[in-house]
């Protein structure tokens, strides 16, 4: 094992129920899978049995980083590992802003949080120490970002440190709820934030304070160098340009972009809310993880007067992506800019995850408008594109004042259980759908995906290849055979653990040319099948919680949107998703 | 001729901290601490960057500060760090109000920018520049 790699074995062990912690060393570990998702997987088969509930406190929390962290351009994520509250699975949450460096020079590849605190708590990591701070007046603090600005002024460290907190949405364990890392970067997806409340821990502060010695510079420098040209080149210009809010008039042209609850691929209201329009309109700055030099984050400046005085304005900035656009815009037929971006601050401050918020409430709004719910339920009179409802709805998903709210704060899975809806009820595998509606390929990875991300495989890409190309769908077995193969690669991405942003420049070879700088010896080859190891891995866990790819309910709505490439077939839904099962058998 | 680092335009700044991963990797570490270049939020990142950074001074108050004389002016501005002269005690780092001196905690010397302008070659938005010093 290089030295390199021995600096990132160090996992840091905390206890919160008994307040200790220690720090092993896990070359067993970081040898074999080298780091992130690698890792963590590995530690998640230690820790969490198959029988944990996600929100007691036999579940755990694991943090990674990789090999690449702290060394090479956008190698800027951190992986959490946990058993999700939405559907109860081993899931995967990926976040940025400083997390990833500050934890690897706090001296970590790795941090596993065991069992549940009594009393509010947060931690402050540091090099050297673990504390453990009473959290009794963070707690009921329902602003994710007023959390922030409280930590910022009392732990140490400013520009080296990381900021990971929960909102209300957390607090009440809404099974959405994200964990807001810096600001407007998040856990967001699966509900760390949840898993966060139930054990009491509100934030957690990592300061990095360590420096290691490179080896080979002159080696290491030259494939630096190259990288660093690269990430500032055309492959990811999409991300430093207008961003991935470029997707929404490309994806509106083909008709694929999600709308009305998924009900159409497009929507009228689109132009208004695009990333060109945002781009002329409110576009205030942009900012960057640490390590990355494309800034992928665009902030709005939103400037408002108060209602109930004139002449007195506030103007506060949000983050703006594809995704909540969908979720927030598009499929609730948000068509005001202004008010979507008052939607994203809102599920951004009480902290929950805006693709589940956008997929809830547009069930919510459907299920009113069929009678199958009623005002006594909803308290607020839900209508498509009406944000200012929308924004009392998000506020009583994280307060619930009544069961109904109670219920929608569980996902849209438990609501149309309860309530009915299920054909249109978007959740697969229990969880609410990112935002493209290209096609089967796209689902089907959803549906067998630990992230519920469209980054799992790129299958979205799938469908448009095959939208673009004219040619036929491939069959289910190849569709499948397809997205396992890319997803399996992108396992070491996250080992390392890079951003997906960057995946057009880290192919294989560039990889493998990074880690040798770092005296790792592994070939492309080696790399690959690593990928597919660490991906069976996975789902071999996910199996043995009781996951069928073949028994996840389907929302009959799947079958009836029209999509680029015509609607989507029953059968071959199924039988891609038998198929996978069988695969796994194998 | 004496140069320095010059901020062009910290408005600019995305927070990426390339700057300071390029000082550290300069003397072959990874990590932060030894950076003699540093960027942080001016108080939540939707308020941009602060970057901070020896500016190379003409009357050095660091240099008048050092007990030792282990920072010696040069000529054109800012100071040279004589590390064997250094006893570690962090008058400079007391001495600099724009906060451009730290300590190296591991060897318990301040850590002085030797303007040779290497982070400035991996800003990727034009932040900062190697420049000579005005009127040197």
């Amino acid at each position: 094992m290089s030295d390199w790699a021995k600096t990132l074995s160090r996992v840091l062990y905390i206890d919160l129920a008994r307040e200790r912690y220690w720090v092993e060393d896990r070359e067993d570990l970081f040898g074999k899978w080298l780091g992130g998702i690698g890792v963590a997987t590995q530690l998640y088969k230690e820790e969490v049995s198959r029988s944990a509930d996600p929100l007691g406190p036999e579940n755990a929390i694991i943090f990674a980083v990789g090999p690449l962290t702290g060394v090479f351009p956008m190698a800027s994520k951190t992986v959490a590992v946990f058993k999700s509250p939405l559907n109860g699975y081993f899931a995967e949450s990926h976040a940025g802003g400083r997390s990833a460096l500050a934890m690897r020079f706090a001296g970590y590849g790795a941090i596993v949080i065991r069992n549940a605190s009594e009393r509010p708590v947060y931690l402050v990591i540091e090099h050297d120490r673990v504390r453990f701070r009473d959290g009794s007046a963070l707690w009921g603090i329902r602003s994710a970002e007023t959390v922030g600005r409280i930590l910022r002024e009392i732990t140490p460290a400013p520009g080296v440190r990381s900021i990971l907190r929960i909102g209300g949405a957390g607090e009440k364990l809404v099974r959405y709820a994200m964990v807001m890392v810096e600001t407007f970067r998040h856990f967001g997806r699966m509900g760390l934030g949840a898993v966060f409340g139930s054990k009491k821990l509100k934030a957690i502060v990592i300061t990095s304070g360590k420096t290691y010695k490179l080896p080979d510079m002159k080696r290491y420098r030259e494939v630096y160098q190259n990288i660093f040209e690269l990430a500032r080149g055309p492959k990811t210009r999409k991300y430093y340009e207008l961003g991935t809010s470029e997707n929404v008039l490309v994806l509106n042209a083909i008709g694929a972009l999600p709308t009305k609850n998924f009900s159409l691929g497009r929507f009228d209201g689109a132009e208004e809310i695009s990333g060109e329009k945002l781009l002329e309109t409110v576009l205030a700055r942009r900012v960057a993880c640490s390590a990355c030099p494309v800034a992928c984050i665009h902030l709005a400046a939103i400037r408002e007067e108060y209602e109930d005085s004139r002449f007195m304005y506030k103007t506060e900035f949000i983050s703006y992506d594809h995704e909540p656009i969908y979720a927030l815009g598009t499929n609730l037929c948000v068509r005001d800019r202004f008010g979507m971006l008052k939607l994203f601050k809102a599920v951004e401050d009480w902290g929950l995850d805006a693709i589940s918020t956008g997929v809830v409430l547009g069930w919510a709004t459907e299920a009113l408008e069929r009678g199958l719910i009623s005002r006594a339920e909803t308290i607020i009179d839900l209508k498509w594109g009406d944000w200012r409802s929308y924004m009392m709805a998000i506020e009583n998903i994280v307060r619930q004042p009544n069961e109904f709210y109670r219920v929608l704060a569980m996902g849209v899975e438990e609501a149309a259980k309860r309530y009915g809806g299920e054909e249109f009820a978007m959740a697969f595998n229990r969880v609410e759908p990112a935002g493209y509606l290209t096609g089967p390929l796209f689902f089907i990875s959803l549906a067998i995906g630990s992230r519920h991300s469209h980054l799992d495989a790129g299958a979205y890409s799938l469908d448009q290849k095959i939208f673009t190309s004219g040619k036929d769908l491939p069959d289910p077995q190849e569709a499948v055979q397809e997205i396992i193969k890319e997803e399996s690669w992108r396992q070491i991405l996250s080992s390392m653990v890079l951003c997906f942003f960057s995946r057009g420049l880290y192919t294989p070879d560039l990889v493998a040319s990074a880690l040798s700088s770092l005296g790792y010896d592994l070939s492309e080859h080696q790399l690959m099948s690593l990928g597919r190891e660490i991906y069976l891995e996975k789902q071999r866990i996910k199996k043995n919680e009781g996951f069928s790819a073949a028994k996840i309910r389907v929302p009959e709505r799947l079958y009836n949107t029209e999509t680029p490439i015509g609607r989507i077939d029953r059968r071959y839904f199924e039988r891609a998703l038998e198929y996978f099962d069988k695969l796994l058998e194998r | 001729m004496a140069k320095r680092i010059v901020i062009l335009d910290a408005n600019r700044c995305v927070g990426c901290q390339l700057c300071m991963l390029a000082c550290s990797r300069r003397l072959g570490f990874a990590g932060y601490e030894k950076s003699a270049i540093r960027v942080r939020s001016a108080g939540g990142v939707e308020r941009g960057f602060t970057v901070i950074v020896c500016r190379a001074c003409k009357d050095p108050p660091c240099a008048r500060a050092c007990p030792e004389n282990a920072l010696i002016p040069r000529t054109g501005g800012g100071v040279i760090l004589k590390p064997e002269r250094c006893n570690g005690c962090g008058h400079c780092v007391e001495a600099c109000d724009i906060r451009a001196i730290w300590m190296d905690e591991e060897v318990q010397k301040p850590i002085i920018c030797v303007y040779c302008g290497y982070c400035a070659q991996f800003c990727p938005h034009k932040v900062i520049m190697l420049r000579e010093v005005e009127g040197a």
